[in-house]
C-alpha cells in the first residue's frame, strides 16, 4: 500500500501541496491533469527524484520520504522511454538487475522471462535507435518491470504513439498489469485513457488533487467545474436550484438534488438524446430547440442544440445520418434528471 | 530544411560565399603547408634529430598531455555541475571559465607566477610536497592548462547537456547510485563531446607561448635542459628564417598528425 500524506513539493515557480492519496496492492491508478498540473513532479517526489519539502511517503508500511532513489524498489516509464541508447535491448533490461548485483545466469533467466511476457525475445541484441514506438514501450516497460518493483509510475507512457499503436499498447499494459499483478500510478493528460485504465483516478490541477474516484464517479459526479470539464462534461451550466428544478436562463431543468440557491450543474452530451419529434419516456427533461452548430468527429458527431441556452450532445453518425441533423433545423433533446449532477 | 547539393546549380549567393570560403580556407592553409613542403624530409628528419628538438617536441607533446589529463580529472565533474545544477552566480562562473581565453598568455604567466611561485601560498605548499613550477616542467603543465582548459569544460558541458537528464533518472530507479549512473549512463553518452574537447584542450596546449615564457622558459626534462616547441621556433628565428623553418615545419607537421588522428577518432565517435 503506498500513502502519501500533506505532500509539499517547491519548484520555485510551482508548487505541488496538499496531496494526500491512499492507493491499494495491485491497483491500476491514474493521475490526470493538464499540462502543468504537477502530475509528473509527484511521480518523481514518489520515485525520489525531486526533494519533498514537506509530509510524507510511505510504501508497504515503511517510510521513504527521504530515502535513496535507488532503494526505494520504484520503477519508472517515461513517455519517450529514456531507453540507454549505448546499451543494445538486453544490456538496458539487464541494468537494474547489474545494479542489484543479480548473478550472470540468473540476470539471463530474467531478462528471458520477462521479454517474453511483453513480447520483445526477439528484440533483445538490437540497439534502441533501431526500434520503432511500440516497442520501445515495450523495452521500457520490461527493464522496469524486471527488477520487480513494488510500484511501477508511468509518465505518459502513450502520449508520444501514434492512435493504433497507442490503443494496442492500452491493451497490453493492462493484460501485463494482470499479469504481474504490480501496483501502477499512470500520468496522463487523456480522460479517455484514464477510463480504459484506470480502477480509479485523481485529478490534478495547479499542484492541488481536485478529485480522487472511481472513473465513474469522476465522470458522473465532478466535484468541481474544473473536474466536469476536464471529464468532458460539456454542458456546464450555472442556475437556480429548488423544488427538485433547476433554473438556467429560464429554462427549468428537473434534477435530483437537495442544493438550493446558486448551484453548478453538469450533463454529459452522451446522456442527451435527440429526436425530431416528442419522445415518449421515463425521462422528465424535454426541449425543443435549434441546431446551432455540428462538430463531426468521425464515428461520432456533436450537435450543438440551442434553446437557449445551448445544450451540446453527442450522436453516432448513423444517428446522425438517420435524423438528417442540418444547422437550423428544429429538434428535441431529452435527457432524465438523474444524468444532472448538481455541485 | 533538408542540405542541399553546393555544386549542383548553385545560385549566385552561394558562388560568391565559395570564393569568401576558398580565401578563408587558403589563408589557414597556405601557411604551414608551405612551411611544411619547402623542407625537405631529409631535412625534418635530421632537425628531428638534434637534441634540442626532440627534447622539445617531447616535453611539449608530454606536458599538454599531463595538462589535458588534470584537465579532465578536475573539469569534468565542474561541467557536469555547470550542465545539471542551477545555482546563483552560475552565469559568472561560466564567464570565469573562459577567462584564460581572453586575457594575454604573457600577462596569465605573471598571473600564475603570483599564485604558484614559490614565495606564494600555492607554490608553498607544492613544494613543501616537492612540487615547483618556476623553472619546472610542472610549471609547463599548469601554464598550458590555464590556457586551454576552459575548452575542455565548455566542450564537456555541452556533451552533458545533451544527455537526457531522464535517462539518469531511470538509472537512479533501477538501483543506481548517483556516481553508477554518472559513469554507466552520463559519462558514457558524453564521452565523444568530452574526447573532443581533450584533443583541442591538448592541441591548444602544445601552441602555447606567452604563459610559459614566463614561468618556465627552460626546464630540466629527459636529461636535458629543453623549451618548448613554439619558443624553440621563436629563439631559432632570432638566428634567422632558414634556421625556423626546420622546426617550424616539423612542429607544425607532428602536431597536425596527433590532431587530425584524434579528431577523425571523434568525429568517428560522433557518427557511431
Amino acid at each position: 500500500m503506498i500513502s502519501i500524506k500533506n505532500l509539499k513539493v517547491d519548484l520555485g515557480s510551482f508548487l505541488l501541496r496538499d496531496i494526500n492519496l491512499d492507493i491499494e496492492p495491485g491497483e491500476y491508478f491514474i493521475t490526470l491533469g493538464p499540462t502543468g498540473a504537477g502530475k509528473t513532479v509527484l511521480l518523481e517526489a514518489i520515485a525520489g527524484l525531486y526533494p519533498v519539502l514537506d509530509g510524507e511517503i510511505w510504501i508497504d508500511g515503511r517510510e521513504i520520504t527521504r530515502l535513496n532513489s535507488e532503494k526505494r524498489g520504484i520503477g519508472i516509464v517515461y513517455q519517450d522511454q529514456a531507453l540507454f541508447p549505448h546499451l543494445s535491448i538486453e544490456e538496458n533490461i539487464a541494468f537494474g538487475l547489474r545494479m542489484k548485483k543479480y548473478p550472470k545466469r540468473e540476470i539471463k533467466a530474467k531478462i528471458d522471462d520477462m521479454a517474453e511476457v511483453v513480447g520483445i525475445s526477439h528484440l533483445l541484441k538490437r540497439s534502441p535507435v533501431t526500434l520503432s514506438g511500440g516497442e520501445k514501450q515495450r523495452v521500457a516497460l520490461a527493464r522496469a518491470l524486471v527488477t520487480e518493483p513494488k510500484v511501477l509510475l508511468l509518465d505518459e507512457p502513450l502520449s508520444a504513439l501514434d492512435p493504433e499503436t497507442r490503443e494496442r499498447m492500452q491493451g497490453e499494459l493492462k493484460e501485463t498489469h494482470r499479469r504481474v499483478k504490480v501496483t501502477i500510478i499512470h500520468v496522463t493528460h487523456d480522460f479517455e485513457e484514464a477510463i480504459a485504465l484506470g480502477h480509479r483516478v485523481a485529478v490534478l490541477n495547479e499542484g492541488r488533487i481536485a478529485q480522487v474516484g472511481t472513473p465513474e464517479e469522476i465522470l458522473r459526479h465532478p466535484s468541481s467545474e474544473f473536474v466536469a470539464r476536464f471529464a468532458l462534461s460539456r454542458n456546464i451550466f450555472t442556475g437556480w436550484a429548488g423544488d427538485g428544478f433547476v433554473d438556467i436562463g429560464g429554462v427549468k431543468l428537473r434534477a435530483i438534488t437537495e442544493l438550493k440557491d446558486e448551484v453548478r450543474l453538469s450533463l454529459r452530451p452522451e446522456d442527451i438524446l435527440i429526436s425530431k419529434e416528442p419522445l415518449q419516456s421515463t425521462a422528465r427533461n424535454s426541449f425543443q430547440g435549434v441546431v446551432s452548430d455540428i462538430a463531426d468527429r468521425g464515428s461520432v458527431v456533436y450537435v450543438t442544440v440551442s434553446l437557449p441556452p445551448d445544450f451540446i450532445c453527442l450522436v453516432t453518425r448513423q444517428s446522425f445520418e438517420e435524423l438528417q441533423l442540418k444547422k437550423g433545423g428544429r429538434v428535441w433533446i431529452t435527457f432524465k434528471a438523474s444524468a444532472i449532477h448538481v455541485f | 530544411m533538408s542540405k542541399t547539393n553546393l555544386w549542383r546549380k548553385p545560385d549566385t549567393m552561394s558562388i560568391v560565399f565559395i570564393v569568401l570560403a576558398a580565401l578563408i580556407l587558403l589563408f589557414i592553409f597556405a601557411p604551414p603547408l608551405k612551411t611544411v613542403f619547402s623542407s625537405s624530409p631529409g631535412m625534418l628528419w635530421s632537425t628531428l634529430l638534434q637534441e634540442d628538438v626532440y627534447s622539445s617536441i617531447l616535453l611539449t607533446i608530454s606536458a599538454a598531455l599531463i595538462a589535458t589529463l588534470i584537465g579532465l580529472f578536475l573539469g569534468v565533474p565542474l561541467a557536469y555541475l555547470l550542465a545539471r545544477h542551477q545555482f546563483r552566480g552560475k552565469g559568472f562562473l561560466e564567464a570565469i571559465i573562459d577567462v584564460p581565453i581572453v586575457i594575454p598568455h604573457s600577462a596569465a604567466g605573471v598571473a600564475l607566477l603570483f599564485v604558484f611561485g614559490s614565495n606564494f601560498l600555492l607554490g608553498k605548499i607544492f613544494h613543501s610536497i616537492g612540487i615547483d613550477f618556476f623553472g619546472a616542467f610542472a610549471g609547463v603543465v599548469i601554464a598550458m592548462m590555464f590556457v586551454s582548459v576552459p575548452f575542455l569544460i565548455d566542450s564537456a558541458k555541452e556533451g552533458f547537456k545533451g544527455v537526457d537528464v531522464r535517462l539518469e533518472k531511470v538509472a537512479r530507479t533501477l538501483g543506481a547510485s548517483s556516481w553508477k549512473s554518472f559513469f554507466r549512463i552520463s559519462l558514457p553518452l558524453a564521452r565523444r563531446s568530452i574526447f573532443s574537447g581533450s584533443v583541442m584542450m591538448w592541441a591548444r596546449g602544445i601552441s602555447e607561448f606567452g604563459a610559459i615564457l614566463i614561468l618556465a622558459y627552460h626546464v630540466p626534462f629527459l636529461g636535458h635542459n629543453p623549451v618548448v616547441a613554439p619558443i624553440l621556433v621563436a629563439d631559432r628565428f632570432n638566428y634567422g628564417l632558414e634556421y625556423a623553418r626546420p622546426v617550424a615545419a616539423l612542429v607544425i607537421l607532428i602536431s597536425l598528425i596527433v590532431f587530425i588522428v584524434l579528431r577523425t577518432m571523434a568525429y568517428r565517435g560522433e557518427k557511431a
